[in-house]
């Protein structure tokens, strides 16, 4: 063992110290009105230390540990195997995906409400990262405020609902047209902007909209928010028990059902599957046709992509139109689902959350992006005991990911193109 | 074809490029030759758009083009390469012959989404054109493999099909023998000539290696300093004083 390796383990071991006792060590006691500080308990403090120790040990046979881990037997016994063959892998791959798609479509029928409800949510998510995937994933350019078209969808539904009573399925369109037009507006000052200031930026735009919409209390209600958005309706058919709008019929009258809430919990689902479904077709034809290429080219090398004629100003804005547009969509989706929206489900979270979910699953790879909605949505959920220590988890979860598998989950595969043999 | 008159640029107090001019015949290969430093890639670069030129005209075809933006002199037909090959690194061989041809496929998107059959001739042809080229510069084993894993003269050639896919009317070459093995020079040596011979395209490149410029050009201009110093043919060229001095040495 070196002797740098020793100090450092020390070093190592002081920070975990130096860290940990300050935060766990000392609880802050109210007796009457003021405040004092006092030690915590001698368990808190003896397992601060032994993490300490723990932290030394470990970095100090460090190289041993991690030597010995590599030589341990491949755990996953298809880790050796050939590549599949590509027409091969094509078929299973779209034979997998329409059992998937069927297997969700009957799903909800035998789940419980509440997973529904968690489903419908988790699809929101894909709808979302799906979108970002295409600005972030495809075109390379970092967006930290794409929350804001999700917003953008989600108000303009609630809004024109509330003013003009207009239906969701009206103001579905509306809102990801509307989404896309205020991705087109984003585009143009950030056409020149790469990178970190590009960042800087988009997260300043998805700040404004938030701040905006928790001011213009007038208009949106303000930190209030906007209630009684209405459901979805099936040709007409409302889900609630009594018809609130003239002219419509209910949908358990009309089959000669008994009323029952989790019909609406379903056809929201089953929306919110299909609006997924088409999402993801729609953006997977778009990365094979010039425009998605184009996207990509751009990301590589900019100056390449120009030199071919490409247009940077077209091949952008494009791409933060059609990103928000998917993000309006979800926006609409998240509003009728949840009855109820103000600024506070807009925060600069969410775009970390999404942008987390499509760094996790793999930039520019639709399969990994959706497989990581489903992880990033469900396992917070599962683990509601350690809710407090939620984004501890998720953000010990990202480093693990970056050493491991900083290509993510299920990295994009570039597609195989067969070429016909010239003469 | 292209005429460059009196073209000027200046970075600040420096003056890269100082009253150059040139011109392109069609059917012709020009060669820019001169020291390191002495302002030929900035003359590209003035003449691709990259750069705005502080002064001097540039006419391609009888339209003055200096100044314009770089993709639009480049959908005009005047397509170049780069110093330091510039391919799309994680997308494949036959990707980056398509992002190429993206005008070609211009298509709106909706076509392109519901695959209509339109879409889908277009589609196949600009596949057959990112084919035919690849097998002209012998990359056809390695269509589906990352541009960017491919070895050093694979990417010069690479880069060459991409700017033929768009089917230029003028290409500039920076430096395209960089880095290329004797052999490699040799087998470049003739796909430039066969571009000229039987693609009818115009060619003008900055290069080093003295082989092969006095080989392939029909013309060279020499460039010191910013200021061009003599221009002719090869033969010409060869037996300059002033070139000589300046750049080829006394042998």
């Amino acid at each position: 063992m070196a002797a740098h390796n020793l100090k450092h383990a020390l070093f190592c071991a002081i920070v975990t110290l130096v860290i940990s006792y300050p935060i766990l060590g000392f609880n802050l006691e109210s007796q009457g009105t003021s405040v004092i500080l006092e030690g915590a308990k001698t368990s808190t403090v003896i397992g601060v230390l032994l993490a300490a120790v723990i932290v030394f040990l470990f970095q100090l046979f460090r190289d041993n540990v991690m030597g010995s881990l590599r030589q341990l037997p491949a755990v996953n016994p298809l880790a050796n195997r050939k590549p599949m063959e590509q027409s091969r892998r094509l078929k299973l791959e779209s034979a997998l995906l329409t059992l998937m798609v069927i297997g969700a479509l009957i799903w909800p029928f035998i789940a419980s409400r509440g997973a529904v409800d968690l489903a419908t949510l988790v699809l929101i998510y894909i709808m979302l990262a799906l979108g970002l995937n295409v600005v972030v994933g495809l075109a390379g350019l970092l967006d930290l405020g794409y929350v804001a078209f999700y917003a953008v969808g989600a108000y303009t539904f609630a809004l024109l609902s509330q003013y003009y009573g207009v239906s969701f399925w009206f103001a579905l369109p509306i809102g990801a047209l509307l989404a896309a037009l205020f991705g087109l507006v984003l585009g143009f000052p950030v056409l020149r902007l790469r990178g970190d200031y590009l960042a800087i930026v988009t997260l300043g735009f998805g700040e404004i909209i938030r701040i905006l919409l928790n001011n213009m209390t007038s208009l949106t209600g303000g930190p209030n928010g906007i209630g009684g958005i209405p459901d979805p309706t099936l040709f007409g058919m409302e889900f609630g028990r009594r018809v609130k709008e003239e002219g419509n019929t209910s949908f358990h009258e009309t089959f000669g059902i008994a009323y029952s809430s989790e019909h609406k919990v379903i056809f929201l689902y089953l929306i919110a599957l299909v609006l997924a479904v088409i999402t993801a077709i729609a953006i997977r034809r778009l990365m094979r046709m010039p425009v998605g290429r184009a996207w990509e080219a751009l990301r590589e090398d900019e100056i390449a992509a120009k030199s071919l004629g490409l247009s940077r100003t077209a091949v952008k804005l494009s791409a933060f139109t059609i990103g928000a547009f998917f993000a309006g969509f979800a926006g609409t989706v998240f509003a009728s689902k949840q009855g109820f929206i103000s600024p506070e489900s807009f925060v600069f979270l969410e775009s970390a959350i999404i942008l987390a979910i499509v760094v996790l699953g793999g930039m520019g790879s639709q399969m990994g992006v959706i497989l990581a909605a489903i992880a990033v949505t469900i396992l917070p959920e599962l683990a509601r005991e350690f809710s407090e220590y939620r984004m501890l988890i998720f953000g010990a979860a990202m480093v693990l990911m970056m050493v491991w598998r900083p290509q993510g989950l299920m990295p994009m595969r570039r597609i195989h193109i067969e070429l016909k043999p010239q003469e | 074809m292209l005429e460059v008159q009196n073209l000027s640029m200046r970075f600040g107090g420096l003056l890269a490029v100082d009253q150059v001019s040139l011109d392109v015949q069609e059917h012709e290969i020009v060669a820019i030759i001169g020291p390191n430093g002495a302002g030929k890639t900035t003359v590209f670069n003035c003449m691709s758009g990259f750069y705005k030129p502080t002064g001097g005209k540039i006419l391609f075809e009888g339209r003055e083009i200096q100044g314009k933006p770089d993709y639009k002199i480049s959908r005009l037909g005047l397509v170049r390469t780069f110093q330091h090959v510039r391919l799309f690194g994680r997308m494949t061989v036959v990707e980056n012959l398509l992002v190429a041809q993206h005008r070609h496929l211009n298509t709106n998107l909706l076509s392109g989404i519901l695959k209509t059959p339109n879409y889908r001739e277009r589609e196949q042809k600009s596949l057959d054109r990112a084919a035919y080229w690849l097998n002209r510069v012998g990359l056809m084993d390695m269509a589906n493999r990352e541009a960017g894993n491919l070895a050093y003269g694979q990417q010069r050639r690479l880069e060459i099909a991409r700017c033929m896919v768009t089917e230029p009317k003028l290409l500039m070459l920076d430096e395209p023998a960089a880095g290329l093995n004797p052999a490699e020079t040799k087998d470049l040596n003739q796909l430039i000539i066969s571009l000229k011979e039987d693609y009818n395209v115009s060619v003008v490149l900055i290069e080093h290696d003295m082989s092969l410029v006095m080989d392939i050009s029909d013309r060279i201009n020499v460039i010191n300093q910013g200021r061009p110093l003599a221009s002719g043919t090869p033969d010409e060229i060869r037996r300059n004083d002033d070139v000589i001095k300046a750049y080829l040495g006394e042998a």
